[in-house]
């Protein structure tokens, strides 16, 4: 059977109706980005993706703490990057396109197979107690959706220099530029709240990755929750660290 | 009219009659199969095995449960194992030591062609099961495990955890389902058999009712399985489960197909005791337990202290004192028997005073408590979460309980009932246990049935049908046997009384366990004749039927199954009363020796006793099919 | 004790459905909780009032037929056991129990407390088998089989299809179920040549029924046979692989 085939034979005497249509097989690999299982992978590989940036940003960001000079050659490194092998800023923009499919393709994913399981629960419990279940797990589309919603205010802040730069943002002073917005208290809390809601999806995220991908072997399994919290603390803790500093000022002009 | 009662046995020796017979049989064309509708009824291990089979050879395959799935049939809770003369062990099994141990164990009530049968196919089972993926027990070097079950003196037993009959019933569903993928059977789920369909003495079809919509429908076919399961519950409390019933057969019965040994019930020694009179059904608890566990009462009457306080002197331990070479592993009737006897006594235990206590304590100072866990560990959480109560602490409490009817349709060699292309297998027919089952044999059969012979002896019978349709639905026979079925449903709808039907089945499992069940004596069993055609009388009277014919209405569907084992029970009496001899599970205080062991008489008594129906108010007629014994010489059982 | 129900009620497929309070009393300790569901439903005959219709068979926790939600969690508070195996000792004098059936869109009620999990047979004959035909099977010791993959196949076998793990998901997914059956089946090396052909067919029929697993592991928790989530990452690797491999069998078909 391919993904076409009609709903099941089932039983002669009784009537059960899928919730989802069979889809018409599209060439392989797009095929599997018909199915659940085949976009969980998508949001797994991605999720990986996002998590190496993630991770990056981070190790990149600490540079902050050795100062303006050696902070500011770090972010203008990154515009040449592979430079001279290859013009100034394309790799950088191809890094950019990569990213913006990744968020895409996350998100489409994480769209599509929402819509899918309200279709397959659309009655709830009067009550239902979970035991295993999370809130990191059972809020993992709040917790995304905040970080998209972080994701474009710290582009429009950071990148584009637009909102909520406070005493001003001039293109190339990077480490200027994170002061003035993250000594207003208000921005910090912005950044604060950002972390949480990253470390809630990545809490979850990043033990998931590994069950989707059908990475698992009894041996190991242990050590797959303990990479997520260890991952999660470790980024999300480091991260955390900008705005109190900025605050607190141990990070200052 | 008396029945004639033509076994079709093969004559010549036993080793060769099954091949003889498989040759001697006619052959049904491939291309010509597909003509020929079956109906297949029950999806248990029986049903599942020969609708797949069937369909694999090409008929046209109708299949029906009452289930919502097949996979839900009662063979899945079977626990301990199934037998096969396999002899992975080289301990000396063999497939005539095998037949030699049922026909004994059977207490010289079986027809020997028919075991000898089985236990040919029992290897065959093996090797098919294993190839459909049924995960068996495994010794690490990959080979598959056995075990001694039931006092075998070999190991034989095939095992997947606790958990035989599921993972047995699983491969048979498999193998259904993929016939159901090719749409070579059409499955019916919810689908109850409510009559069976004869025209000029053959069977032609049956009638069904929908248990979701209520719907009365019919179905023709050229031949009809019934694989309906045994009757344990005309006892109310039992370790089948809920919805076992005898209602397939018993309407079988009533059409004219004779109804064999009613009265060979097994009673299973080790369940857990009821606990209150809400008690829905018992739990059987393995009997490996009495490997290591000790058995015993209080010598006083009405003792109410705890086990822990009673000293050593004061406790009898009756197996080992009145059995000194089994001790504790007596056979499940002698066991079962004796539990009854200090029970009745008075010097039962547990709230109720209804049990007897199996004690592990002297295994746990002998091996710890770390070994008897590892053994008997699950078995004693199980016992844990039913009773509360701490195994490894006090001592559990166990009783007999009703397990296994040996008495089903009689039927020939060829698994036929006296009505022609009506064929019962599986727990619903009476052949192979004779009077006493031994422990992981029904599992065999219900297989051997469905998938080895089943499968062969319908085409020596479709074989001469070929070139005729089967009888349209629309033929009066249908038209009046659901008009029969409409009227019965709509005379239950309308009782109009006050009890629930739970309350009369209850009443009525009292009357059986108490006179028809572990000990039977005449002035009980004439009793019984007597007391439930009144009971039933004032049952179909004041039993309340609440709701409406269609749609789901479970109780309607139980009115209809206890209203058969009223029936049943009454014929279950008669044939107890009749068989003035104790054997296997029929045991009659009459016959008894100094010691009380069971004495059967050969003489008198060496037939299956096949009841014809006489209509509605009327005693069944007996008919016998004598039986010879060629190769296994009726000799006492004795366990001294 | 004396306990308070709180049932859900539904006259049919299509009709609306709603909760009815019952008072139970004289619950004894020992009682298990369908067999005061008996209880009440003796009561409500012997009143006039229709029986509460509710699902059960073996009564000891292997057929699958029985499943409620009770206070909210599938099979009710205790782990590892199916509802029949649930004893009153777990609750306590004067408690509100509330009963609900398993609300999946895939699992419609059919009146009360049942529904109908034909969508789980379903996946099953999508492929849920090994192709062995009456008659022509090798020894059974033929192929020796370790015994941890032996043993790894019965821990998947052991699922008794009652659905619990679909209705305990906050996503209404199949996957606890599938991957048992599917690991049952593709462990085994009888179960090879069918491996990625069953993987592909059973993986597609599920999605036609169930949501999507976020990986929750509320299933595990729910289900009586403690099937663990392993097998869906069994499943999730053996799917995508059975899509490479199936293109290569085809592949070979056209040489
Ligand atoms: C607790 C327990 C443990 C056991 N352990 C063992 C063991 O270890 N070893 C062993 O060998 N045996 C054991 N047995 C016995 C064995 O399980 C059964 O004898 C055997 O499984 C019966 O199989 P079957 O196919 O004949 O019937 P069943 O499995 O009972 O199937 C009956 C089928 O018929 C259907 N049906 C019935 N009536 C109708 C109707 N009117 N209309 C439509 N469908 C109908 C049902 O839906 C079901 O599908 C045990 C039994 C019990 C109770
Ligand atoms: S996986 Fe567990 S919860 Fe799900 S159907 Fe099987 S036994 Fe029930
Ligand atoms: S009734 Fe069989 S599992 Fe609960």
């Amino acid at each position: 059977m391919t993904a076409t085939q009609e709903a099941p034979g089932l039983t002669k005497n009784i009537d059960v109706r899928p919730i989802n249509k069979p889809k018409k097989p599209l060439p392989f690999p797009l095929s599997l980005y018909q199915t659940a299982v085949g976009k969980k992978w998508v949001m797994a590989l991605t999720g990986i993706g996002i998590m190496g940036f993630v991770f990056a940003h981070m190790i990149g960001n600490l540079k902050m703490y050795l100062g303006a000079e050696e902070y500011n050659t770090y972010a203008e490194s990154l515009r040449e990057l592979l430079h001279p092998i290859m013009p100034k800023h394309v790799v950088l923009w191809v890094m950019r396109f990569g990213m913006i499919g990744m968020f895409a393709f996350h998100i489409h994913s994480a769209y599509t197979l929402t819509l899918m399981n309200r279709r397959s629960k659309p009655q709830r419990y009067s009550r239902q107690d979970y035991v295993a279940a999370n809130y990191a797990s059972r809020t993992m589309r709040v917790s995304g959706i905040l970080l998209a919603a972080f994701l474009l205010m710290h582009l429009a802040n950071l990148t584009w220099g637009k909102v909520l730069t406070g005493k001003g943002f001039v293109e190339g002073e990077v480490y200027a530029n994170v002061i003035h917005s993250l000594e207003q208290p208000l921005v910090a809390a912005l950044y604060i709240v950002g972390q949480l809601a990253l470390a809630s999806h990545l809490f979850h995220g990043a033990w998931s990755i590994f069950q989707s991908l059908g990475i698992n072997n009894p041996r190991y399994n242990g050590l797959r929750k303990g990479f997520a919290y260890g991952f999660t603390a470790l980024v999300c803790g480091l991260n955390l660290t900008f705005p109190v500093a900025v605050l607190a000022g141990i990070v200052k002009l | 009219m008396v029945l004639e009662l033509d076994s079709k046995s093969p004559k010549g020796d036993i080793k060769d009659r099954w091949d003889n017979h498989r040759f001697d049989m006619k052959l049904v064309n491939p291309n010509n199969k597909r003509k020929f509708d079956v109906l297949v009824v029950g999806t248990g291990l029986a049903g599942a095995a020969a609708a797949a089979s069937l369909a694999q050879l090409g008929y046209k395959v109708k299949a029906f449960t009452f289930h919502d799935s097949p996979r839900r049939a009662h063979s899945i809770a079977a626990q301990g194992g199934i037998n096969a003369a396999k002899n992975y062990k080289n301990d000396g099994d063999s497939i005539y030591r095998l037949f030699y141990d049922t026909v004994k164990g059977g207490d010289f009530r079986a027809r020997e062609s028919n075991v000898y049968r089985l236990a040919q196919v029992s290897v065959n089972i093996i090797d098919q099961c294993v190839a459909q993926g049924v995960p068996f027990a495994r010794e690490y070097g990959g080979l598959l495990d056995n075990r001694s079950f039931g006092g075998a003196q070999v190991s034989r037993t095939f095992y997947a955890r606790g958990q035989t009959g599921q993972q047995l019933l699983i491969g048979a569903y498999h193998a259904l389902m993929e016939q159901v993928s090719k749409g070579t059977v059409e499955l019916y789920t919810k689908t109850e058999l409510l009559d069976v369909v004869v025209k000029d003495g053959v069977c032609c079809g049956i009638v069904t009712r929908d248990l979701s919509t209520g719907e009365v429908r019919s179905f023709n076919g050229h031949a009809v399985l019934l694989c309906t399961g045994g009757y344990s519950n005309a006892f109310y409390l039992s370790t089948n489960a809920m919805n076992c019933n005898v209602t397939a057969a018993w309407r079988a019965h009533r059409k004219g197909a004779a109804f064999a040994n009613p009265c060979y019930t097994q009673i299973h020694p080790t369940c857990i005791p009821a606990s209150d009179e809400f008690q829905s059904k018992l739990t059987l608890m393995s009997e490996s337990l009495r490997n290591d566990g000790r058995i015993w009462v209080p010598k006083g009457f009405d003792d109410n202290r705890p086990a822990d306080q009673i000293p050593e002197g004061e406790r009898d331990y009756y197996l080992e004192r009145k059995y000194p070479a089994f001790g504790n592993l007596v056979p499940r009737d002698v066991a079962s028997r004796n539990a009854k006897t200090v029970v009745d006594e008075g010097r039962g235990v547990g709230p109720l005073k209804n049990g007897v206590f199996l004690d592990f304590s002297d295994a746990i100072n002998r091996l710890g408590e770390d070994v008897v866990k590892e053994r008997y560990g699950n078995l004693f959480d199980m016992y844990e979460r039913i009773t509360g109560e701490n195994p490894y602490k006090v001592p559990m409490r166990i009783y007999p309980a009703t397990h296994y009817t040996m008495g089903g349709l009689w039927v020939d060699y060829n698994l036929m009932t006296t009505i022609p292309g009506l064929y019962a297998l599986g727990e619903a027919n009476f052949s192979d246990h004779g009077a006493n089952r031994l422990g992981a044999s029904a599992l065999m059969q219900g297989l051997a049935d469905g998938y080895f012979v089943a499968p062969y002896t319908i085409g020596d019978y479709l074989s001469k049908l070929l070139g005729q349709p089967p009888v349209p639905v629309t033929d009066p026979a249908f038209a009046e046997a659901e008009a029969g079925l409409r009227d019965e449903i709509s005379m239950w709808m309308n009782v109009g009384g006050t009890k629930s039907v739970d309350h009369y089945h209850r009443e009525l499992g009292k009357i059986v366990w108490d006179r028809i069940g572990m000990a039977r004596d005449k002035n009980g069993l004439e009793k019984a004749i007597a007391e439930i055609p009144v009971l039933r009388e004032e049952f179909r009277k004041n039993v309340r039927v609440l709701g409406t014919p269609e749609g789901i209405n479970q109780s309607l569907e139980k009115v209809m199954r206890v209203d058969d084992f009223f029936e049943l029970a009454e014929l279950m009496a008669r044939d107890a009363l009749h068989r003035e001899e104790s054997c296997g599970g029929h045991f009659r205080v009459e016959h008894q020796d100094e010691e009380g062991e069971a004495q059967r008489d050969d003489e008198n008594f060496s037939y299956v006793a096949a009841w014809e129906w006489k209509g509605r108010g009327v005693p069944q007629e007996l008919n016998k099919e004598p039986l010879d014994f060629e190769y296994v010489h009726p000799a006492k059982r004795s366990y001294k | 004790m004396r306990v308070t129900l709180k049932i859900w009620r539904q006259a049919g497929p299509s009709a609306a459905g709603s909760f009815s309070t019952y008072s139970v009393d004289d619950v004894k300790d020992e009682m298990s909780f369908l067999e005061v569901l008996d209880v009440l439903n003796e009561r409500l005959t012997e009143a006039g009032e229709e029986p509460v219709a509710f699902d059960s068979d073996c009564r000891e926790g292997i057929c699958g037929t029985c499943g409620l939600m009770i206070n909210g969690q599938a099979h009710g508070p205790q782990r590892g056991t199916a509802t029949c195996q649930l004893h009153m000792r777990t609750f306590k004098d004067g408690d509100e129990i509330t009963v609900e059936p398993w609300k999946v869109a895939s699992f419609p009620i059919m009146r009360d407390l049942i529904v109908n999990r034909a969508p789980l047979d379903a996946i099953v004959e999508a492929g849920g088998f090994i192709s062995a035909d009456t008659g022509g099977a090798p020894d059974a010791n033929l192929i020796p089989i370790p015994k941890p993959v032996a043993d790894a196949a019965m821990d998947a076998a052991a699922c008794i299809g009652c659905g619990a793990c679909v209705a305990a998901c906050p996503n209404g997914a199949g996957q606890l179920f599938t991957s048992a059956k599917l690991a049952h089946l593709n462990l085994l090396p009888q179960g090879q040549a069918q491996r990625w052909d069953r993987t592909e067919r059973m993986v597609e029929t599920m999605e036609l029924f169930f949501g999507s697993c976020t990986n929750h592991g509320e299933c595990q928790e729910a289900c009586p046979k403690e099937i663990s989530i392993d097998f869906i990452a069994l499943m999730n690797r053996d799917y995508v692989r059975s899509k490479v491999k199936n293109r290569k069998l085809i592949g070979q078909s056209f040489p």
